[in-house]
C-alpha cells in the first residue's frame, strides 16, 4: 500500500471534512396497517425498535474502526399516509407521536415518512395526512414529513399545490416559539424518489424491500481542495479532477454502507452520491463553484458551474459503487451552506437565481427563509414553479421553505445545527392568488409517454 | 484483521520504540513499517496484523492514543480497507 494513497485518505478525512452524512434504515410499515389506530401504533414502534435497535451502535462501530465521520444515522418509513389510511382515525398526529418516540428510543435524531404521494390525486388518508402536518410537526422533535405533488408521469396537482402553500404557513405559525424549525422538517416533491436517505425528504417507498441500508455521501471540502489544484486551467480538466474526486469519496460510501449492511443483516440498497454542505466553513458548495472562477455564487456563470459540478459527481460516482440511486447531485440549501448565505448577503444570490440552479441541482429551493408575512398562495405557486421545473425535465425538484413568523427580508433564521442559519430572502410582492385558486391538475408533459 | 497504523508530529526522540513498545504489550504484531520527515513533521506508517491480540478494537485505539500523548504526537488506527477501497477497484 502506498504511503501517498494513505495519507491523502488521512488528509481528506480530517482536514476537508469527508464524511458519510448518513445511514438511513427504511423499514417499510406495510404489515403495521390495522383497522384499529391503536393497534396499528403499537406494531409500528415495535417493528422499529426492534429493526433499528442496534443501527446507532453499529454506525458507531464503523465510525471507529474505519476513522471516517458517520454524521446522521435516521430511520425512514413508508408513508404514513398509506399506513394510517387504512384506520379509522380523523388525524393523524397520534402516528407522528409514536414514530417520535421509536426515533428516540432507538436514538435517531431524524424519522422521515410522515409522507403522502398525491401527485394524482387525494386519498381519504392523504387528505387525513396533509391536514395533520402542522400539529404533527409542532408536537414532535424528530418526525419529518413530505408530500409528492407532482411527477413527469402525472403532471401537477395543483389542489395539492394550494393545500400546501396554506399547510406550510400553519407549521410556521404552530413553531413560531423556534423560528418555524416545522417548515425545516416539511418538503414538497416533485418526481420524489423512493430511496432518498438524505431528510427532510427521506421516505421508504412502496416499491423497496421490508428492511435496506442506505448511505448518503458527501465531500464538498474535498471537491474544492482538488479544483484549486487545476487553478486556471480548462473545464476539461475541472471536470475530469471532480469525476476522480467523486469516485474516491463514493468508494467510502460503497464500504460504509457495505459493512453496516452485513453488520446489520440487512439488504444494501443504494449511494445516494451528493455533495451535501454544513454550515461549518470548509464544507461548502458554493465554495466549490467559487472555486471554478466565480467571485461570488450568484452571478453570471454559477448555473454552468453547478451543471458541471452535478454531472462530473455522478460520473465519477457511478463507476464506484454497485447500485446508485436517491437524489445524486449537489444539494444547495441556503441556510446549511456558509457560502450561500455570504451569497445571499451580500446581494449576489436572489431566488429567482436560485431557482433557474434548481433546473440542474438535485434538489430545489431548499431551506429559505422568506419574509412571514408571505401570503399562502405565493407559496403555494413557488412550489408550482418548481415542480414545474421537475415535471417538464424529468427530475426531482423540491420545496422547503420557511415563512417565519414576524421576519422581514434582511433577519437572521437561527437553526443551529445541521439547519443553520437563514438571511430572509425577498419574494416578489405581486399576488398569485387567482392562479392558485383555480385548483385542479396541470396535465402531465408530452414526453412522459415513454412506453 | 490488518490496520494502518500512523503517527504524526514533531520529530523527538523515542516516538518509534514507545509505539513499537505499546504494540508488543498489546500483542499486535507489525507487518511494514514506513517512516519518513515531511515538512519537519515526523510521519510514520506501519501495517498491523491484529488477529494475534485478544484486546477488543476500541481499546487497543484509546491504548495507543494515550501513548501518542505522553510522545506528543497525534496517533491512528484504521481498519485497512477504507484505504483499499478508496483508491483500488
Amino acid at each position: 500500500m502506498e504511503t501517498k494513497q494513505i495519507l491523502e485518505t488521512i488528509r481528506m478525512i480530517e482536514e476537508e471534512k469527508l464524511d458519510i452524512r448518513t445511514i438511513t434504515m427504511g423499514i417499510s410499515l406495510l404489515d403495521c396497517i390495522d383497522s384499529d389506530g391503536e393497534k396499528a401504533r403499537a406494531k409500528i414502534y415495535k417493528k422499529i425498535t426492534t429493526y433499528a435497535e442496534k443501527l446507532v451502535e453499529t454506525g458507531e462501530q464503523i465510525e471507529s474502526e474505519f476513522g471516517i465521520p458517520i454524521i446522521n444515522k435516521r430511520i425512514s418509513v413508508t408513508p404514513i399516509a398509506i399506513i394510517a389510511g387504512a384506520s379509522a382515525d380523523k388525524d393523524y398526529v397520534a402516528f407522528a407521536k409514536t414514530l417520535d418516540e421509536s426515533a428516540e428510543k432507538v436514538g435517531v435524531n431524524f424519522i422521515g415518512g410522515f409522507s403522502a404521494l398525491v401527485e394524482k390525486g387525494y386519498t381519504k388518508g392523504d387528505a387525513i395526512l396533509i391536514n395533520s402536518i402542522p400539529e404533527a410537526l409542532a408536537q414532535t422533535e424528530r418526525v419529518c414529513g413530505s408530500v409528492n405533488i407532482g411527477s413527469t408521469r402525472t403532471g401537477i396537482n395543483m389542489d395539492a399545490v394550494r393545500d400546501m402553500g396554506e399547510v406550510i404557513k400553519k407549521t410556521a405559525e404552530l413553531t413560531a416559539d423556534t423560528q418555524g424549525l416545522g417548515c425545516a422538517k416539511l418538503v414538497v416533491f416533485a418526481n420524489a424518489v423512493e430511496d432518498n436517505p438524505f431528510m427532510a425528504g427521506a421516505f421508504h417507498g412502496v416499491g423497496e424491500a421490508d428492511c435496506v441500508i442506505n448511505v448518503g455521501v458527501s465531500g464538498p471540502g474535498v471537491v474544492k481542495r482538488a479544483i484549486e489544484k487545476v487553478k486556471g486551467e480548462s473545464f476539461d480538466k475541472v471536470a475530469e479532477m471532480v469525476k476522480q474526486t467523486a469516485f474516491k469519496i463514493t468508494r467510502m460510501g460503497e464500504l460504509v454502507g457495505q459493512e453496516a449492511s452485513k453488520r446489520l443483516g440487512v439488504p444494501f440498497g443504494i449511494v445516494d452520491l451528493s455533495l451535501a454542505p454544513t454550515p461549518s466553513v470548509g464544507d461548502s458548495v458554493a465554495h466549490v463553484l467559487e472555486e471554478m472562477g466565480l467571485e461570488t455564487v450568484g452571478t453570471h456563470g454559477t448555473t454552468a458551474a453547478l451543471a458541471l459540478l452535478n454531472d462530473a459527481v455522478k460520473k465519477g460516482g457511478v463507476m464506484a459503487c454497485g447500485h446508485v440511486g436517491g437524489l445524486s447531485g449537489a444539494f444547495i440549501p441556503v441556510s446549511e451552506d456558509i457560502g450561500m448565505i455570504e451569497a445571499v448577503n451580500n446581494g449576489s444570490l436572489n431566488l429567482e437565481k436560485l431557482e433557474a440552479m434548481t433546473a440542474i441541482c438535485s434538489v430545489g429551493l431548499d431551506m429559505i427563509a422568506i419574509p412571514g408575512d408571505t401570503p399562502a398562495t405565493t407559496i403555494a405557486a413557488m412550489i408550482a414553479d418548481e415542480a414545474a421545473i421537475g415535471v417538464i425535465n424529468n427530475k426531482t425538484t423540491a420545496v422547503r421553505l420557511i415563512p417565519a413568523k414576524g421576519t422581514k427580508v434582511g433577519d437572521m433564521v437561527e437553526f443551529g445545527g445541521l439547519l443553520g442559519t437563514a438571511p430572509v430572502m425577498r419574494v416578489n410582492k405581486n399576488s398569485s392568488a387567482e392562479f392558485i385558486a383555480r385548483g385542479g391538475r396541470i396535465p402531465a408533459p408530452i414526453h412522459s409517454f415513454k412506453n | 484483521m490488518k490496520a494502518i497504523l500512523t503517527v504524526i508530529g514533531k520529530d523527538n526522540v523515542g516516538i518509534i520504540a514507545g509505539v513499537s513498545n505499546e504494540l508488543s504489550e498489546l500483542e499486535i504484531n507489525i507487518l511494514d513499517v514506513s517512516q519518513t520527515i515531511m515538512d519537519g513533521y515526523f510521519t510514520m506508517m506501519m501495517m498491523l496484523d491484529l488477529n494475534t491480540t485478544t484486546k477488543a478494537f476500541d481499546e487497543i485505539k484509546e491504548q495507543l492514543s494515550k501513548k501518542g500523548a505522553d510522545l506528543e504526537v497525534k496517533v491512528s488506527i484504521q481498519r485497512e480497507e477504507i484505504f483499499n477501497s478508496m483508491h483500488k477497484l
